[in-house]
Order: structure tokens, then C-alpha cells, then sequence
């Protein structure tokens, strides 16, 4: 039995304001709604129909019908009950047969691998597996919004390591030494990378590695846009590489290669420890993916699937090209993103911050693209914006931006 | 067919008004290699027209569109060919396709109205030599055509922005 004496300090003397936030954890009161977040809200707020949208960070196209079939046939055989924690074992090994043949990995479906909802819970198990209060998680920026703060709530301490244009937005190996201390533990990576679009080589991740190896670090590699790569150069898993296997955290999922963001389904892949600790908090959590959206991308990687992944890869390749032209032709300078869906142009030569050109591009010209800023270190002065859309829209925002540009002259 | 040419071909299907200019940057091709390949494609009469797929149904003009089954007998040395190049020069006709199976041709036909239609087949069609018979389906309405669906349910439905 608990006595008074005994109860913890912050049950005993909790603030007796009017509002109920004074109930929520500490952490969940310190972390921020994403920037993307308070920039939709703005958008949201304009009602106005007219607005181009290149901030959406998902295809414009629909699921493939033949996924979406495989789903509906399977509701009307009734196919509605749980599945293994860990997924159903027909899609984990197609999903180990996938990666060996498309990045040279090798996880057994048995305990390396679990299908997760979205590659979002992927990130969130493999953080809360691995950190410990004060742990210091090493993060190169401009990044995916979610990685500071599920490290946050986990008590983790962020590390953002900027990455520059000029490098591509690469991390490079000095940078990543220069940050690290004894307390380091994790080391995030996304490539091909939201929001830069940058992708990093096997010769490029060597240096990384040897420094993960010598600090004695665990990397989750987040590689949601393996798929999305447009210069020739194949995406090259983090796990790939020579005594990485054991230290990495493959995150990866079915959302933007395959067009399934609202199905929610991904998958994580590791050492069967690493796997069997998240997979505890995957079942107590979430128990397991939805059975349909598991058959969904089961039949997204069977060959007519991959056949329909490949068409939409080609489309955003010849948008990519048309996004990045137009903004060198209208003098922003614009790295050449390799892969991801995003362009990043500098939006510097204006003399307006990410945050003053994104809401003036809104207003004023009615094209709505997410501030750089809202992806950290190294994101200000940028713009994010999808190329995902149409041509017919993608035209038209060039068009419309083009024009917004000469009314700042 | 290189795959050059064939890229141009589904981008031009897609929108038959993107420059060459749009194209070469899409492809990641020279303008001028662009314009040749599709100059040359129009000699070879390879794209043979640029057109526009409309939604008749959404135009106060609606058309009344038919398909036609077509039994004939074929010419010795000819085949279905001269059957085919009389028919096809009628300006009421819209397609004409010679079939495998229990019938020979299949011939879409567009009119002002049912009537137009039907006199057509009657007075023109039927009394071509070597037309045996004649089938006619009318169309109700169309949900897919050339790859489009005519239905607007396939709009982004996708928020403004997400992360």
C-alpha cells in the first residue's frame, strides 16, 4: 500500500490552474505541434480553392486498383481477424524476398522483421527500444519533422547535425565525429532524404559507418524512399554496408512507392534482439497491422505490383526534372534533388526568411509549399515542395511562382 | 521503336498539349532531338492526330453513339479490306475495328440523335453488298474511354499539405 509519504512529488503538488493541461506528462507538454503542422493550419484557414498545393508529402496517385482489389477480395472472403504480432508470415517473407532482391539485405521473416503501422511506428519502436533518459540521438537536418520529438519523449536528447547544399545535403563524416560524445547512442538517417531529396552512395556511407562502428552507435535508417531514386544511382541501404547489418534499424514501409499512405502499412528490420524488444511494445501497443492493408502490400510486391511502382517512379522522375528547371530558370538556385519526391530551392536571393516567402507565396500567389525552416538546422532560406502533382498543376505553380518572384524585384 | 520515341508517345497521350520544349526537359533530352522524333513520328503517321476526349454527356450538343456488329463476306484477294474503306469513309462512322468471333466488324457510329442512327444503318450500311447483317448497341453512357475515367470520383482528394 502507497502512504501519502510515499506518492511521487509531481502526483503531491500539482498546479491547480483551470485548464487540464496541468494533468499531461511533462514531455508530452514540452514537444511542439511539426512547423508543417502551424503551416497547414494557415492554408487550412484560407478556404481558398484555388490554392496549388506542392506541400502534400504523399503521391497524387491512387492506390493501384490491384492492391486495392486484393484488399476488397479479401474483406468479402472475411478476412478480418488479427494476424501474428509480427505480421502475417506470407508478407514478411515477401518482404524479405523484396529487399534481398532489390538492396542485397537478408532478415529472416521468423524475428527480423515486423510489419508496422506506416513507417512512422517503425521510427517510434525502434526509438523507444533504444533510448534511455539523457542518450543523445544524432540527427542530420534539414529531417523528417517526427525524429526530434519521439526522441524527446523518450527523454532523449537531439542532436542536429546540419547538412549544407553545397554538400548535396549529404552527411558527411566529419560533421557526424564532430558532434559526438560519450552519451551518443543513436544515429538517424533518411536517404533519399525528406525534405532535401539528397541520396548518399556506398563510397559516401563508408567514412559513416567506421565512425559508427569506432563510437559504438545504433543507427536507424529510415528508408521510406528507397524506391525514389532518378539519377542511375540505385538507394543503397545503410544495413548493406560491411558490419552495419547488426547496428541498423531498417525503417521502411509501402506508403510513397506503392501509394498506400492512408493504408498505414510499413515494416522495421533488424537484429532479432533489437526486433524482439520492439516487437513487445508493438503488441502491447498496436497488437498488430490491419489484416487488409497487410494484403494490400502483399500484392504490391508480387510482379504486376512493382510493374505499377515502376510507372509512378518514371512520372515523378520526368516531374523532377520539370521542377527543377523551372527553378533555375527563374534564377532560384536548386540543388538537383536524386531522389525522395521533394525539391528543396534556396530562396535566399529574395532577402525574405522561409517562413515570410512560404506565407507570401500562399497569399499572393496561391501556391502553398512548407517553409524549410520547419525541417530544421539547415532548413532555413529553403523551400520544400512535392512535385507529386499533375504536370497541368506543377506548370501552373512554376507559372504562378515565376510571377510572384518578379513582383518581389 | 526506341524507348525515346516511346516516351514521348505516352506523354503525349496523357496531354497532347505539352511543348517540346516541356518534353525535352521532362525527359532529360536536347528540345531539338524532341522536336525531330515527334516530326518524324507524324511523317510515319505514327501520331496520326492531336484530339481532345470529351465528355459529350456534360455538353448540352449530346451525341448518340452506337456499336455495330457487322456480319459480311469477304472478297477474294481483298479480304475485308474494301468492305472495311467503304464503310469507314462514311463520315457518321467513328471506329472500325475487324474482330475475331462470331461477327466481322464492329463499327462505331455517332449521330445527332436515335434516328440519324438508325437510318444510317438501315439506309447506308445494310445495303452494302456484302454486309450480311447487322447488329446495333446503343451506347447509355460512357464510364471509361481511351484510359479516362469520365467519373470525377478520381480527384486528389489528398489535404493541402501533410507532412
Amino acid at each position: 500500500m502507497i502512504t501519502r509519504e510515499e506518492k511521487p512529488q509531481s502526483l503531491v503538488e500539482r498546479p491547480r490552474d483551470s485548464g487540464m493541461e496541468q494533468y499531461l506528462a511533462a514531455n508530452a507538454r514540452a514537444i511542439q505541434p511539426s512547423g508543417i503542422r502551424r503551416f497547414f493550419d494557415l492554408v487550412s484557414a484560407s478556404k481558398d480553392k484555388d490554392i496549388i498545393s506542392l506541400g502534400v508529402g504523399e503521391p497524387d496517385f491512387v492506390t493501384p486498383w490491384r492492391f486495392r482489389d486484393a484488399a476488397v477480395y479479401a474483406l468479402e472472403k472475411g478476412k478480418t481477424q488479427y494476424t501474428s504480432n509480427s505480421g502475417m508470415l506470407e508478407l514478411r517473407e515477401a518482404i524479405s524476398g523484396y529487399l534481398s532482391s532489390q538492396f542485397k539485405l537478408k532478415y529472416n521473416p521468423d524475428n527480423e522483421i515486423i510489419v508496422t503501422v506506416g513507417g512512422s511506428e517503425g521510427i517510434d519502436l525502434a526509438l523507444r527500444a533504444l533510448i534511455e533518459p539523457g542518450d543523445e540521438i544524432l540527427i542530420p537536418e534539414p529531417c523528417y519533422v517526427s525524429y526530434s520529438p519521439i526522441s524527446s519523449l523518450g527523454g532523449g536528447v537531439t542532436v542536429g547535425i546540419e547538412t549544407f547544399a553545397e554538400d548535396g545535403f549529404k552527411l558527411t563524416a566529419e560533421s557526424l565525429q564532430a558532434v559526438i560524445t560519450p552519451r551518443s547512442k543513436v544515429l538517424i538517417l533518411c536517404y533519399p532524404s525528406n525534405p532535401t531529396g539528397a541520396i548518399m552512395t556506398y563510397e559516401e556511407m563508408l567514412p559513416i559507418a567506421k565512425i559508427v562502428e569506432e563510437n559504438d552507435l545504433i543507427v536507424i535508417s529510415d528508408e521510406i524512399y528507397a524506391e525514389l531514386t532518378f539519377t542511375g544511382q540505385k538507394h543503397v541501404s545503410f544495413a548493406s554496408l560491411p558490419g552495419m547489418k547488426d547496428r541498423t534499424i531498417l525503417v521502411s514501409g509501402f506508403s510513397k512507392a506503392f501509394a498506400m499512405t492512408g493504408w498505414r502499412m510499413g515494416y522495421t528490420c533488424g537484429h532479432p534482439d533489437l526486433i524482439g524488444a520492439m516487437l513487445k511494445i508493438h503488441q502491447y501497443t498496436i497488437m498488430c497491422a490491419p489484416i487488409m492493408g497487410q494484403i494490400a502490400a502483399l500484392e504490391a510486391l508480387k510482379e504486376g505490383g512493382m510493374e505499377e511502382k515502376d510507372r509512378m517512379v518514371e512520372s515523378y522522375n520526368q516531374r523532377r526534372r520539370l521542377m527543377v528547371q523551372g527553378f533555375r530558370d527563374m534564377g532560384l538556385e536548386c540543388h538537383e534533388p536524386q531522389g525522395a519526391f521533394y525539391v528543396f530551392p534556396s530562396i535566399q536571393s529574395t532577402g525574405l526568411t522561409s517562413d515570410e516567402f512560404a506565407e507570401r507565396l500562399v497569399k499572393e500567389a496561391k501556391v502553398a509549399a512548407v517553409p524549410g525552416n520547419a525541417f530544421g538546422r539547415g532548413g532555413e532560406g529553403f523551400l520544400r515542395c512535392c512535385y507529386a502533382t499533375s504536370i497541368t498543376q506543377l506548370s501552373e505553380a512554376l507559372e504562378r511562382i515565376s510571377v510572384f518572384l518578379k513582383k518581389l524585384d | 521503336m526506341n524507348q525515346f520515341k516511346l516516351s514521348i508517345l505516352d506523354l503525349l497521350k496523357e496531354d497532347a498539349r505539352l511543348t517540346a520544349a516541356t518534353i525535352a526537359t521532362m525527359l532529360g533530352a536536347a528540345e531539338q532531338d524532341v522536336v525531330a522524333a515527334i516530326a518524324e513520328m507524324e511523317q510515319e503517321h505514327v501520331i496520326v492526330k492531336y484530339a481532345t476526349v470529351i465528355n459529350w454527356s456534360k455538353v448540352d450538343d449530346e451525341k448518340v453513339t452506337a456499336l455495330i456488329e457487322v456480319e459480311c463476306s469477304p472478297e477474294r484477294g481483298r479480304g475485308f479490306e474494301s468492305i472495311a474503306e467503304r464503310v469507314y469513309l462514311y463520315p457518321e462512322v467513328k471506329s472500325v475495328y475487324l474482330m475475331s468471333g462470331a461477327f466481322d466488324l464492329l463499327v462505331e457510329i455517332e449521330g445527332k440523335n436515335l434516328k440519324e442512327v438508325a437510318s444510317f444503318v438501315s439506309n447506308k450500311l445494310s445495303t452494302i453488298e456484302s454486309v450480311i447483317s447487322t447488329k446495333t448497341f446503343f451506347i447509355l453512357k460512357k464510364y471509361k474511354q481511351d484510359g479516362i475515367i469520365f467519373e470525377e470520383f478520381e480527384d486528389d482528394q489528398r489535404l493541402m499539405i501533410s507532412p
